[in-house]
């Protein structure tokens, strides 16, 4: 990848992240922390990775994502805002009674939302599910998953890596985001899952460890992945909880509540400044 | 009146006054201790509390063990996720062996907000209810959430609790009395009753008010044990009042509506009008803007009140 083409996935990453504050401000809700950690993962794949025409959501041959760690729906809407399957300017009503835009993923009511989650541990098995319906059709799509490092707790999650594997889920990719935070305390005093990268390994799939904020390391796992094996892809993406927001960055209570106007106000001018620098870059 | 005091917090501030003299309990959660209130117990005892991770399943397995080793447990989740994600685990790990486990349930119903769908449980009473033995209750304040903290560890047996999110208006005093599966009577009429549960027991009291301009005289029960249902209490107000609404934050089939109504058809028939979700899914917005949407509202108890009177 050219540096162009990186700070341009970079911006997107930063105006997602803006998205993501303007959101959980305006709802006075939300989950925050675990939104901005994945900020960058979901501009490699809207922006680059994906085949996708936001014009034509419901593409059968489309590639599909499955946010398994659904309370992190402000990101996945920002980045679907950004790519035009509906108006940035909509993401303000997030959570509120007569808006679209419910709290956690729903696929009934949401242009660009492949299934609807929010109770941790099922997503990967339906990304699953999509996956196989691939194999069934012949489809070459690809289906991606994001979960969170304290949702693999869940014992669906494994019973999901074992039938991934053994049914050659090759077009699956997994990301878990590893910021270690949880709600109750960081992952590994509350329940540790570790270690994450060989438990994958040990249940059958190509294993990548990333740092989950440098695109070229994104996008250069999932072209791996793309490569199709017969193995499902997990990629273990070292995060930082609350990336971009200083004060958000690797603080707990960050995970499930939206910032006041002050807060708002000094986490978009951060943002702002980044996103200018950016946009700098990017034309020259 | 004027104090808004969560039932979720009541339970868990409970939890650390009665851990102080009963060292007996342990207390289990799934990631939710800030959330459920579990979290003053943990903090006050920290070696009776054990996180269990995201993974509710196994919790209430790891439960019905220590029960089965004598222990009493408290397991705290939110309703969505112990009543629903782990239905089979208390079916048989727990209430088959009838094992003395307290499921304590917080975030049920459309009070959760913001959250939305995939958060409100409104099928929990009903799950719970058709296990059998599975005792069923849910406070209508924090003070009453107390009580059933307290009259759960002096009774041997799985129960299920369901407590709320939303902070509400204190109703009881601290001295009040309290008896699991005995309905309270709040407040005497002689045309409808209007049987209520949880935070729904407020919204009852301001229809009664309504329907009491318009000279007619509701009863109003809180029914804060949905199992066993206190039939007497039931027949009672049949008999005396020949005209019953229930309302709950639930799905109309299978609660707090479905438990009355199968006591009145069996013994002494009269109009039964049930309120809660008419089997709809619930979508985020604020509380009080979602009861209105849903019906959950004093204006809507009233006129389905007037409408079990004509029916009489
Ligand atoms: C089955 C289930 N149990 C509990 C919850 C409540 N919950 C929402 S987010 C969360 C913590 C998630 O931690 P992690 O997966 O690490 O996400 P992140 O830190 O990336 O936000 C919990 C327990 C839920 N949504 N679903």
């Amino acid at each position: 990848m050219n540096t162009q083409e990186i700070n341009k996935l970079k911006l997107v990453a930063y105006k997602i992240r803006k998205d993501i504050i303007v959101e959980v401000f305006n709802a006075a809700s939300g989950h925050p922390g675990g939104s901005l950690s994945i900020a960058d993962i979901l501009s490699v794949l809207y922006f680059k990775e994906m085949n996708i025409d936001p014009k034509n959501p419901q593409n059968p041959d489309r590639d599909r994502l499955v946010l398994s760690k659904g309370h992190c729906a402000p990101a996945l809407y920002g980045a679907l805002a950004e790519r035009g399957y509906f108006p940035v300017e909509d993401l303000v009503t997030l959570r509120k009674t007569d808006s679209y835009l419910e709290g956690h993923p729903d696929m009934k009511g949401i242009p660009g939302v492949d299934m609807s989650s929010g109770s941790l541990g099922q997503g990967i098995s339906a990304a699953n599910g999509m996956a196989l319906a691939g194999k069934i059709d012949k489809k070459d799509y690809m289906v991606y998953t994001i979960l969170g490092d304290g949702e693999i707790e869940e014992g669906q999650v494994w019973e999901a890596a074992m039938y991934a594997a053994h049914y050659k889920l090759d077009n699956l990719v997994a990301f878990v985001d590893v910021n270690g935070l949880q709600i109750d305390g960081p992952t590994k005093e509350v329940m540790s899952a570790e270690p994450i990268d060989k438990k994958f390994e040990a249940f059958g799939f190509n294993v990548y460890i990333i740092d989950a904020h440098d695109i070229e390391q994104i996008s250069e796992a999932v072209q791996k992945a793309k490569n199709k094996n017969g193995k499902p892809t997990a990629i273990i993406c070292k995060s930082t909880k609350g990336k971009g927001v200083s004060f958000m960055e690797n603080v707990g209570s960050w995970h499930g509540k939206g910032p006041n106007k002050e807060e708002a106000d000094a986490a978009i001018a951060e943002l702002d400044a980044k996103i200018k620098e950016l946009e700098e870059k990017v034309n020259g | 009146m004027a104090d808004k005091i969560a039932t979720r917090e009541g339970f868990g501030k409970a939890l650390v006054e009665f851990g102080e003299t009963n060292k007996d309990f342990v207390v289990l959660d799934a990631d939710l201790a800030d959330a459920t209130k579990t979290v003053y117990f943990k903090k006050a005892f920290t070696e009776r509390f054990f996180d269990t991770g995201i993974a509710e399943g196994n919790m209430m397995s790891v439960a019905a063990g220590l029960a089965a080793c004598g222990k009493t447990v408290f397991a705290s989740s939110f309703a969505m996720f112990a009543a629903g994600r782990a239905f089979e685990q208390i079916r048989n790990s727990i209430a088959y062996p009838k094992l003395n486990v307290k499921i304590a349930a917080t975030h049920a119903g459309l009070s959760v907000g913001e959250d939305g769908a995939t958060h409100q449980c409104l099928e929990d009473v009903g799950l719970m209810r058709t296990l059998p033995g599975m005792v069923v209750m849910t406070p209508s304040d924090a003070v009453q959430a107390r009580w059933m903290i307290k009259a759960a560890l002096e009774y041997q047996g799985p129960m299920y609790f369901r407590f709320a999110r939303l902070a509400t208006p204190v109703m009881y005093d601290d001295n009040t009395s309290f008896e699991i599966g005995k309905g309270v009577v709040l407040k005497e009429g002689t045309d409808v009753s209007i049987i209520a549960c949880g935070l729904m027991v407020e919204k009852a009291l301001e229809a009664a008010e309504i329907l009491n301009q318009k000279g007619i005289y509701a009863r109003v029960i809180d029914m804060h044990t949905i199992k066993p249902i206190d039939r007497e209490l039931v027949l009672k107000c049949a008999k005396e009042t020949g005209a019953i609404v229930t309302v709950e934050e639930h799905n109309i089939y299978g609660g707090l509506g479905s438990a009355v109504s199968e006591v009145v058809c069996d013994e002494y028939p009269v109009p039964v009008k049930i309120i809660g979700t008419e089997d709809k899914f619930g979508t985020s917005g604020k509380p009080a803007e979602l009861f209105e949407l849903y019906g959950l509202s004093a204006e809507n108890i009233a006129t389905k009140a007037l409408d079990a009177i004509k029916l009489k």
